[in-house]
């Protein structure tokens, strides 16, 4: 017998049986991530995700300031309120990263996507698309005897009731840009 | 006026500005023009290794002796891989270092050309920031600012990588002074009003203890000298993580001993029935902290540290205090002097007298045996007789290491090089070889295991080329000792695979080496052994013959908080009487 009282030939393995006790409400937040745009920076900040086991619902990237060779990464990510923290403090970390903004505690934010929709019909489906997308706004911006290409902008909710209604009528595809955000006031 | 020079003469200027008079190094195809350089001058060492992990560990054990950063020099494609282990160990100790790879000329990236590896992207998660130069312009600026960042804030591995075409090309050369460092500047002064508020609670703690870390050691010695000062005009007793051993004197009164999964008894009792724990430069590490939900349950916790995303990460704090140590324990003493010195004398009494029940259970006790020598014995007699010596100690990975932590006193901070975090076996050798270099007439010492040594023992080759007297401390039981312990206790003692059948003769191997080999299997020859290594000058390889079956206690068990420890010999002892035994 081991000093421990475990029975030879039994099995007892983990000592990372260890579980955090603190809340485990998810919730999801919006960040805007001002970074250094260098080679690899996107990378890193990505590479902080999936090795810490973070979620990205979606991430978009482009340079905001062309002298100031600065990004805008936007984040939008799930996790408990220590995660969230957790993510905030680690890409806070990053050297290229100036500026961590957590948009959904930091009095709101105005969140927009835009999204190109493809759809094939003939006939009344292709009127009733066409009606549908004039309801939401979405413009067209290719046309084919057979299809559309509509353009759409708006919440992440709103692109997404429009393409579920388009499913039904001919959808072949859909690129989406995924999140842009900037907080509300000054 | 502007300087123009070539990429690796850059280099060698940049190291010069920097301060550095010491590189660890392996040439290759890729970092030709580097070496080129090195040669024709005189003031920088280079220490050429066996192997590149040696390089690397050996600049931790020089950044750790030191407090500056240690410096690598290896070549592309397997050079670089062959650092990311060491680059790993750093980055989870906050080591820091800078390692310089060579590349494949820049026209060739991305062709899969000899020895090309895509060395940034390998080693982006393991390094604190990493670089590939393209400009032969941009390369000083790019080394200054990589100095900048190993050493700032919380300290960690860089990397710079530079292409071979970048080490020829001419450009201009910056000056340190005049380097674009980043924007990266981390806060190193606590906010004050957190301060006072772990001062109050300093003064009306009744349980308080303090929890100290690798942060102490890292903040330089001054940060140790104010812990020292705060601890004993408060009289709140210390202890320390395996990272942070030396920050407080061993022999110091308020000292408790190392705490955690091995840790002191007393050291973990007191952690978990403390009423205010003051967390300086730890993390909550999980070989720390046991099972979470029952960690220290009834204690309000402040956490000092540097790096914002160590507060919260894995124990939720009430005092948050985001800084360097030195700083914020400067802070706290102020303030703590200005308001009057106060503490909760009485309390704090009781609080020893109960540390004092928990002390006599000796948990470190051990029988010595006639037969065979024990590994607590050796560890016991090589402090005995290297106490009060200009010593530094290096460990390998496994027993030894806790066995080392828990029987050899460390005096103070940078004395102590270990892997804590990652957890290298194969750490001990390289790291020795660069201690000696920082410090060649102090007494180093590598304890190590005999299957640890093994993983890097081509080193032994650098100690004897550089005349560097490292003495290799080899407890061998000729088995994965911490492995097989696990496999004892949690395994159903199935020992898979963890012995080995055919090791070398450790005699012999130093002679082949040029060194000096001694055996000892007797405890009756111990003290002797143990002085002739002492007293040769030069690298030694001491093979000391242990028992095969010792496990390593006190041992808090997998998934268990810290009032449930596992006590080995102690525990028969009737002092902890019918309370304690339910513990064990």
């Amino acid at each position: 017998m081991s000093p421990l009282n475990i029975k030879k030939g039994s099995t007892k393995h983990s000592a990372y049986n260890l579980r955090p006790t603190f809340s485990d409400v998810q919730e999801t937040h919006t960040l805007a991530v001002l970074v250094d745009n260098e080679p690899g920076v996107l990378a890193r900040v990505i590479g902080l995700f999936s090795g810490r086991g973070y979620n990205i619902d979606s991430l978009t990237v482009a340079e905001v300031d062309h002298t100031g060779h600065t990004s805008r990464i936007t984040i939008v990510t799930t996790g408990t309120p220590q995660v969230i923290e957790q993510i905030k403090a680690q890409l806070g970390r990053i050297v290229p990263v100036h500026e961590v903004h957590d948009l959904t505690v930091e009095g709101g934010s105005v969140e927009r996507e835009l999204a190109l929709i493809k759809v094939e019909g003939s006939g009344d489906k292709r009127v009733e698309a066409l009606r549908l997308a004039d309801i939401f706004r979405a413009q067209v911006v290719d046309s084919t005897l057979e299809s559309f290409v509509f353009q759409i902008t708006g919440t992440p909710e709103k692109v997404d009731a429009f393409v579920d209604l388009m499913r039904p009528l001919g959808l072949v595809e859909v690129a989406r840009t995924g999140v842009a955000a900037l907080s509300r006031g000054v | 006026m502007t300087r123009q020079m070539t990429g690796a003469k850059m280099v060698v200027q940049s190291l010069k500005d920097q301060g550095v008079d010491t590189v660890f190094g392996y040439p290759g195809g890729a970092v030709l023009p580097i070496y080129d350089e090195i040669f024709q001058q005189n003031g920088i060492r280079h220490y050429l290794v066996r192997h590149e992990q040696g390089a690397v560990h050996a600049a931790e054990g020089y950044a750790r002796a030191t407090g500056k950063p240690g410096v690598v020099l290896v070549t592309s494609g397997p050079g670089a891989t062959n650092a990311v282990t060491g680059l790993t160990d750093a980055l989870m100790d906050s080591i820091p270092i800078v390692v310089l790879t060579g590349q494949v000329p820049t026209f060739m990236i991305g062709s899969d050309a000899f020895q090309e590896a895509d060395t940034v992207g390998i080693t982006r998660p393991c390094t604190k920031h990493n670089w590939l130069v393209k400009d032969t312009d941009t390369l000083s600026g790019v080394l200054h600012e990589a100095f900048h960042v190993a050493t700032t804030g919380r300290p960690g591995p860089v990397l710079v990588d530079i292409p071979k075409d970048v080490q020829f090309a001419t450009g201009t050369y910056t000056e340190k002074a005049k380097a674009k460092v980043s924007h990266y500047q981390p806060q190193v002064k606590g906010d004050m009003e957190t301060i006072t508020q772990l001062v109050e609670a300093i003064e009306t703690a009744e349980r308080p203890i303090f929890y100290t870390g690798g942060g102490v050691i890292n903040s330089g010695p001054g940060a140790s000298q104010l812990l020292r000062e705060l601890v004993d005009a408060t009289g709140i007793p210390i202890t320390s993580t395996l990272m942070g051993l030396g920050c407080y004197p061993a022999s110091g009164k308020n000292w408790l001993g190392m705490l955690g999964m091995h840790g002191l008894y007393e050291a973990n009792l007191a952690m978990h029935g403390c009423d205010l724990m003051i967390n300086v430069g730890a993390r909550f590490d999980d070989r720390i902290t046991g099972r979470l939900d029952a960690f220290s349950p009834k204690s309000r916790k402040a956490h000092i540290d540097i790096d914002p995303s160590s507060i919260n990460k894995v124990i939720r704090v009430d005092m948050p205090i985001i800084g360097d140590v030195g700083h914020v324990l400067e802070d706290v003493l102020k303030v703590w002097k200005a308001r009057g010195r106060k503490v909760n004398k009485e309390a704090i009494q009781k609080w020893w007298q109960q540390i004092e029940q928990w002390r006599a259970v000796d948990c470190l006790k051990y029988k010595p045996s006639a037969k065979a020598i024990r590994p607590q014995h050796a560890l016991d007699r090589l402090e005995q007789l290297t106490k009060g010596r200009d010593r530094y100690i290096t460990t390998e990975v496994g027993q030894h290491q806790m066995w080392a932590a828990q029987y050899l006193g460390f005096e103070d901070p940078n004395r102590w090089m270990t892997s804590g975090g990652l957890g290298t076996m194969g750490y001990g050798t390289p790291a020795s070889i660069g201690v000696q270099v920082a410090h060649p007439d102090a007494l180093v010492i590598n304890v190590a295991g005999e299957a640890s040594w093994l993983m890097n023992m081509q080193e032994m080759g650098t100690a004897v080329q550089y005349r560097l007297p490292v003495k290799q401390f080899i407890l061998n039981n000729e088995r994965l000792g911490m492995v097989r312990q696990w496999q004892e206790l949690l395994h159903g003692e199935r020992y898979s695979h963890s012995w080995s059948e055919a090791l070398p003769d450790f005699v012999k191997l130093a002679e082949a080496f040029g060194c000096k080999g001694i055996l000892c299997q007797d405890p009756a020859d111990l003290d002797d052994a143990i002085m002739e290594m002492l007293d040769y000058d030069g690298p030694v390889i001491f093979d000391c013959l242990v028992e095969k079956h010792e496990n390593c206690f006190p041992m808090i068990p997998s998934g268990e908080p810290h009032n449930k420890m596992l006590l080995g010999e102690a525990s028969t002892k009737d002092a902890i009487g019918s309370k304690g035994a339910v513990m064990v």
